[in-house]
């Protein structure tokens, strides 16, 4: 249900997750503490090449894009974000970023439940799309129909069919198959209504990429090209709300400082385009971007990399955003950390309960099974 | 004997429940066997599953290792598709999906694939041997935290899981048997469990895989006194709350719904037993009774569904929604694409996962919810796309087998050419409105008048494909 009069489908929220963990410490650098020096023997990020964000923090090098959107006031930084008795598996803890539950097993995603909300009797499809295959659980929900595409051109139902016409032959078949009445038995009436629903949906899906139009090219990464889909999907006006990527792996146990890099310039790289090709086709307003991971990564680093930690920080960037941190930077003194890992301040749920009630407004504690204080980081009024 | 066309449908549907389904040309090849006696075979624990595992771990190292999710996967993906004995392979599934065990949070998947191993070794065994199964199985130890049930502080959660979603459901214990039951199972634990569970914590890869996590019983963390539990009074350890559980009823019906489910037809979700009856409950009481005068012998129990009318009746043949496993499997089993150790099968276990089922990795220890709840539009993309691409492959071996056997058949009306195909994929079942529309369109094919003749093998390949892609070949 939509909340303060304002409609709830305005808005897009573009998720893009950092599976593996993201290393906190060397994404925004504390790079002027000497406990960051004591602590990150090896794998560590040259103060002289940190983006200063003031002469304790920075971003670090390969951030550009994102520091050039944070001096525009764009950029929503969420220190030590993460839920108490802190999971340090992947499974379990992306699990519950996805299901806003950290005491119990949850079935029902976070944003599915959302999706559910703004489109109760699913009358779009597509509201929520993402981009990658399988069906991340923070898009699940009994009931709620959403996309995934694993490659925006060839999405669809008979890909390998190469002949247009012995395809659109085979379409045409499956829509007269799955169409209609079924006449056997109740069972039969869901697979033919899922079937015309996909078939719908790639269909509509299938006119985004013709429609687009830009000057801005992406590279070719996944990064970039999940972003570019989801530009395609937003520019093509087909009412999605939700749009969810990934990429990865952060989970950077060796090899850290190469990897780290070369992920965070794919990373700042396509949201730097994407924003660019929002702003060419005035979307600025109405278009924020979630970034986040499942947890951060130990404080000291273990030679080559570094291990699981818990702490951790998320990114809000767009037009719709104040700008600025948001929680505290957790401290690096041996006395305040958590096993060995960055203490968390806040709960993500606080985060969740920003985005789903003053950016998509919707009713945020059933979604999140449960009331958390707001962050102020959207402007008011959008 | 030559069997009827009545007899195949009967016996393509066994295999379709206790097996990952067949062709007709493998049905050719026991056409002198009775149901019966197919039913025996599928029941006999002697035969062999027919796979070399030296061979096996040769080629891939990590279906042993079990590092991550995947060499596990893969391993159990491989066996469904390639094994000799395909009702151990269904009832290792079965009981994966009833004592749901996860590699989220175990992150390791040596010890599951020493789970499914037990669950292929007890199988079609007694309850009671499988009950002791799981009460010593680190990976459902772990799961459940019953390493963390000391005397004089217990944790529930096994004790509870075993009753409420392991034997006899819900209603059928208190809240008291709960705690007497855990109290049973204290020491029950892990060796070495805090180094162990701290290296299965840190996902950091070992360059010759996991190490075995293994079961110990502590005496000395075993409450050892007096306990009462579902009415009995004694000293009670695990195995004698095991041999209390066996016996009671509930525990028969339980396990008999589960089986029904499975095997039969689809039945609501374990969380709404409590308030839904079964769909059939003469079959559930007849399958109890076995269960009880037998024993509780899983393999008589099974005898007795399969030889029942209830299992042979045609109102639940074909109704079934196919698991992402069940289909992709039986699909690879048409295709006959993997005879040995193949890097496709990795492939393969991805496609299963996209489809909504991660094997070793339920989303709970409910396990899978089962039928519609496979279905959505995202997945539904995923199931018609990879059931048409494989089975329109002609370059596949076993397509191409069928493809050359449908070239041969004499015939010049479409829907007779659509129901040999049909019966060559494995007697699919179609209903009026699926078969009316392939003849339309193979009608739509041809320029002229219908004849085998003069059609290619690409027409043909067309055929199979749309037939994979209609709404019936989604059910089993």
């Amino acid at each position: 249900m939509a909340t303060n009069g304002k409609s709830a489908v305005d808005n897009n929220l573009v998720v893009l997750q950092l599976s593996g963990g993201n290393d906190y410490l060397n994404t925004i650098v504390p790079y002027t503490n000497g406990f960051y020096n004591d602590f990150r023997t090896t794998v560590k990020i040259n103060p002289e090449e940190v983006l200063p964000i003031n002469d304790e923090l920075g971003f670090r090098p390969g951030m550009e894009a994102i520091k050039r959107l944070w001096d525009e006031g764009k950029v929503a930084i969420i220190h030590g974000i993460g839920y108490p008795q802190p999971n340090r598996s992947h499974f379990r803890s992306m699990d519950i970023w996805h299901t806003a539950l950290p005491d119990d097993v949850g079935t029902e995603g976070w944003l599915g439940r959302a999706i559910r909300d703004m489109d109760p009797k699913s009358e779009n499809v597509l509201t929520g799309v993402n981009f990658g295959r399988g069906l991340p659980r923070a898009l699940g929900c009994r009931g709620v129909p959403v996309a995934s595409v694993g490659d925006l051109e060839t999405y669809g139902l008979f890909p390998d069919i190469q002949d247009d016409f012995l395809r659109k032959f085979a379409l045409d078949t499956f829509a007269k198959m799955y169409g209609g009445a079924q006449g056997k038995d109740s069972v039969m009436d869901f697979l033919g209504q899922t079937g015309t629903d996909a078939l719908k949906g790639a269909d509509i899906l299938r006119t985004a990429p013709a429609m687009y139009e830009s000057s801005i090219e992406y590279a070719s990464d996944p990064m970039g090209q999940s972003l570019k889909s989801a530009a395609q999907v937003m520019f093509a006006d087909l009412g999605t709300r939700v749009f969810y990527t990934q990429h990865g792996s952060f989970d950077t146990h060796a090899g850290e400082l190469e990897t780290h890099e070369k992920l965070w310039k794919e990373v700042d790289g396509a949201v730097g385009d994407f924003m660019d090709d929002v702003h060419e086709h005035g979307r600025g307003k109405e278009t924020t971007l979630f970034l986040f991971s499942e947890f951060g990564r130990r404080i000291k680093d273990n030679g080559s990399g570094t291990d699981h930690g818990s702490g951790g920080i998320a990114i809000i960037i767009g037009d719709s955003v104040k700008g600025g941190m948001y929680g505290e930077y957790p401290s690096l003194k041996p006395e305040d950390h958590l096993d060995g890992d960055l203490h968390f301040n806040n709960d993500f749920r606080q985060t969740y309960t920003t985005l789903l009630e003053d950016w998509l407004h919707l009713d945020a504690p059933e979604i999140v099974n449960g009331n958390f204080d707001k962050f102020d980081f959207i402007k008011n009024g959008h | 004997m030559v069997s009827t066309q009545s007899d195949l449908q009967l016996k393509a549907h066994l295999f379709r429940r206790a097996a990952f389904g067949t062709t007709a040309h493998q049905l050719e090849n026991m056409d002198s066997m009775p149901y019966e006696q197919i039913v025996d075979g599928f029941l006999d624990s002697d035969t062999s599953n027919g796979i070399d595992y030296d061979v096996l771990y040769r080629y891939c190292p990590d279906f042993s290792g079990g590092l991550g999710m995947s060499g596990a996967q893969s391993k159990f993906l491989y066996h469904m598709t390639v094994s000799e004995t395909p009702l151990i392979e269904k009832m290792a599934l079965f009981w994966h999906g009833v004592f749901a065990t996860a590699y989220s949070k175990l992150t390791q998947g040596k010890i599951l694939n020493n789970q499914i191993e037990m669950f292929r070794q007890l199988a079609l065994g007694n309850m009671h041997d499988i009950l002791m199964g799981i009460s010593t199985d680190p990976a459902m130890m772990m799961w459940l935290d019953n390493d963390d049930n000391h005397k004089g502080a217990i944790n529930e959660n096994y004790g509870r899981e075993l009753l409420e979603l392991f034997s006899m459901g819900v209603g059928n214990y208190t809240e008291d048997d709960i705690k007497e039951c855990a109290r049973a199972f204290t020491g029950w634990t892990i060796r070495n469990k805090d180094y162990v569970r701290l290296k299965a914590q840190n996902d950091s890869l070992w360059p010759y895989g996991r190490m075995s996590f293994e079961f110990q019983y502590i005496a000395d963390d075993h409450d050892d006194g007096e306990k009462c539990f579902l009415g009995e009074k004694g000293n009670f350890n695990g195995e004698d709350i095991v041999r209390i559980i066996c016996k009671q009823e509930a525990t028969g019906r339980f396990i008999s719904r589960h089986l029904y489910s499975y095997f039969v037809a689809d039945e609501p979700p374990v969380t709404k037993w409590p308030y839904e009856e079964p769909r059939d409950s003469k079959a559930i009481e007849a399958l109890t009774k076995v269960y009880l005068e037998s024993g509780y012998n899983i393999r008589e129990v099974l005898k007795f569904l399969f030889n029942s009318d209830f299992f042979k009746a045609s109102n639940i043949r074909n109704t079934k929604i196919k698991g992402p496993a069940e289909l992709v499997t039986s699909i690879l089993r048409v295709t006959g694409e993997i005879t040995g150790p193949n890097p496709k099968i990795m492939q393969y276990t991805s496609q299963v996962n996209v489809m909504g089922q991660e094997l070793i990795n339920p989303p709970s220890v409910e396990g899978w919810h089962q039928g519609l709840e496979w279905i959505d539009t995202g997945t539904t993309v995923e199931r018609v796309n990879f059931s048409s691409a494989q089975i329109g492959d002609s370059t596949k071996p076993g397509i191409k087998n069928i493809i050359l056997r449908l070239m041969e058949f004499d015939c010049t009306e479409p829907g007779e050419f659509i129901d040999k195909c049909t019966d060559e994929l494995g007697f699919v079942y179609l209903t009026d409105k699926s078969r009316e529309e392939l003849i339309n369109h193979l009608s739509g094919q041809v320029a002229d008048e219908f004849n085998v003749r003069d059609l290619d093998e690409s027409d043909v390949s067309n055929i199979l494909r749309l037939i994979a892609s209609t709404p019936d070949y989604q059910r089993a």
